[in-house]
């Protein structure tokens, strides 16, 4: 009895043990997804923080010029698939990614200045 | 006055005292000094001249004489308040009374664009009153990319193309010399530099076609139309192609805005103005990580005002131009 229980004990501890590096993994795991979703792109110093930025369908992007000259965020696919009006300091641009596929994006003023979103 | 010759081989990125304050390329690089304002041009002999208003005062009246002379100003970016420069309208209006102050007025004026900072029509209307106390009346615009935000060039067109071309373009006649306003600043790709265009090239080859090879010609453009530093844009994709059709011609000066410092490229029969802002300095090419705007202290800011005179002088087989130091 005294046996079995130990034993019980220790498969008990054992799946718990399991469970918890299951738990652990799919934890990092969601915490990567996140970081990776990150909703933020910054404009500093001419040009976009990330420069890549890897979003789920259905994620709005918001850009923010931090720069003292003004930019713009305008799609590099033809059709345009979305263009902001000029930003100046401080000001916001979003938009929401509903399909899956890779979007380049430049600012028109400055062209040099490149990004690009990832939706999956 | 002494004067510098035109070297007689292509030489990349010469840097002259351009600005006539003494900084010379090394002084330059030491305190990047910069020199708003403008530009007086005058052409004589053939040959044009330009002086930086910033010493006008010094100019003698034979050094102002010539079949023609016009002012360039740039880069007023209206609307800009940041610490570069928090009051761009007293710094054209300085450049404007610079003008003013010469003994022979210039002709007209030639804005290389980004009269604007956000493309508001308040940033418009303040330039053109500004402007409607300079001596010289006309003024002939090409526009900058911050003139054409949001519209597509729309607003600038009702206010400064009559009679031009497609985006803005055009070319006129002043007392022998041809000048041709080009449009670079529309329809920029993604990685791209400045862009004529199809249509304007096009143009431009017919524009030319029926002139004298011995036609000095004046070519405005935002845009620089050589490459000054592609990896920060300041350059233009489709600029050889323009030039090409204006290798037969003796003499051929290129003035162009955007990078906000005087630069002067010599190559063949083409010489290459870039002209200071009004509004605020940046760096020079790839001595900083960006192209912003470059804070200098208020009182340098100042001191190193000056404006671009272009004297256009006839008379020679080929147009040459000389950066005129004025001490």
């Amino acid at each position: 009895m005294r046996r079995s229980v130990s034993l019980a004990v220790f498969i008990a501890v054992a799946i718990l043990g399991i469970g918890a590096l299951g738990a652990g993994a799919r934890n990092s795991s969601v915490a990567a997804q996140q970081k990776a979703e990150t909703t933020e792109v910054k404009i500093d110093n001419f040009s976009f923080g990330p420069a890549t930025l890897t979003v789920s369908v259905g994620t709005t992007v918001t850009w923010t010029n931090r720069d003292d000259i003004p930019h713009t965020v305008v799609s590099a696919d033809d059709p345009k698939i979305f263009k902001s009006k000029v930003l100046d300091t401080d000001e916001k641009f979003s938009f929401t990614f509903t399909r899956a596929g890779t979007y380049p994006y430049f600012c028109s003023i400055h062209p040099k200045m490149t990004g690009k979103v990832i939706v999956q | 006055m002494s004067r510098k010759t035109m070297p007689p081989k292509i030489q990349d990125e010469l840097l002259h005292d351009h600005n006539h304050d003494g900084v010379d390329r090394r002084g330059f690089l030491k305190c990047m000094a910069w020199a708003g304002t403008g530009a007086f041009c005058v052409i004589r002999g053939g040959v044009l001249h330009s002086y930086s208003l910033s010493r006008f005062a010094e100019l003698s009246p034979k050094e102002m004489a010539g079949e023609l002379s016009f002012a360039q100003i740039s880069d007023s970016h209206m609307g800009f308040n940041k610490a570069a420069n928090p009051d761009v309208a007293a710094t054209l209006k300085a450049a404007v009374d610079k003008i003013n102050g010469l003994t022979v007025a210039p002709e007209f004026l030639l804005h290389t664009g980004d009269i604007s900072h956000l493309s508001k029509p308040e940033e418009f209307d303040t330039v053109d009153q500004i402007l409607k106390s300079a001596k010289p009346q006309d003024v002939f615009y090409v526009p900058g990319e911050h003139d054409v935000l949001n519209d597509d060039g729309k607003q600038f067109l009702e206010r400064y193309g009559k009679g031009s071309k497609g985006s803005g373009w055009y070319s006129f006649d002043k007392k022998g010399v041809h000048f041709i306003g080009l449009v670079n600043v529309m329809n920029l790709k993604a990685g791209g530099l400045g862009t004529l265009g199809h249509e304007q090239l096009e143009w431009l080859e017919d524009d030319v076609k029926h002139l004298k090879h011995s036609t000095p010609l004046v070519v405005f453009a935002h845009i620089p139309l050589w490459s000054v530093y592609p990896e920060w844009g300041w350059g233009t994709e489709d600029s050889a192609q323009a030039l090409s059709y204006l290798k037969k011609f003796g003499s051929v000066t290129v003035l162009n805005g955007h990078i906000h410092q005087t630069m002067q490229k010599v190559e063949g029969n083409v010489t290459f103005h870039t002209a200071t802002s009004t509004a605020f300095p940046q760096p020079q090419p790839g001595k900083a990580d960006s192209p912003g705007p470059m804070k200098v202290p208020a009182e340098q800011l100042k001191s190193v005002l000056g404006i671009t005179d272009v004297n256009v002088v006839k008379g020679q087989q080929a147009l040459a131009v000389v950066d005129s130091n004025l001490e």
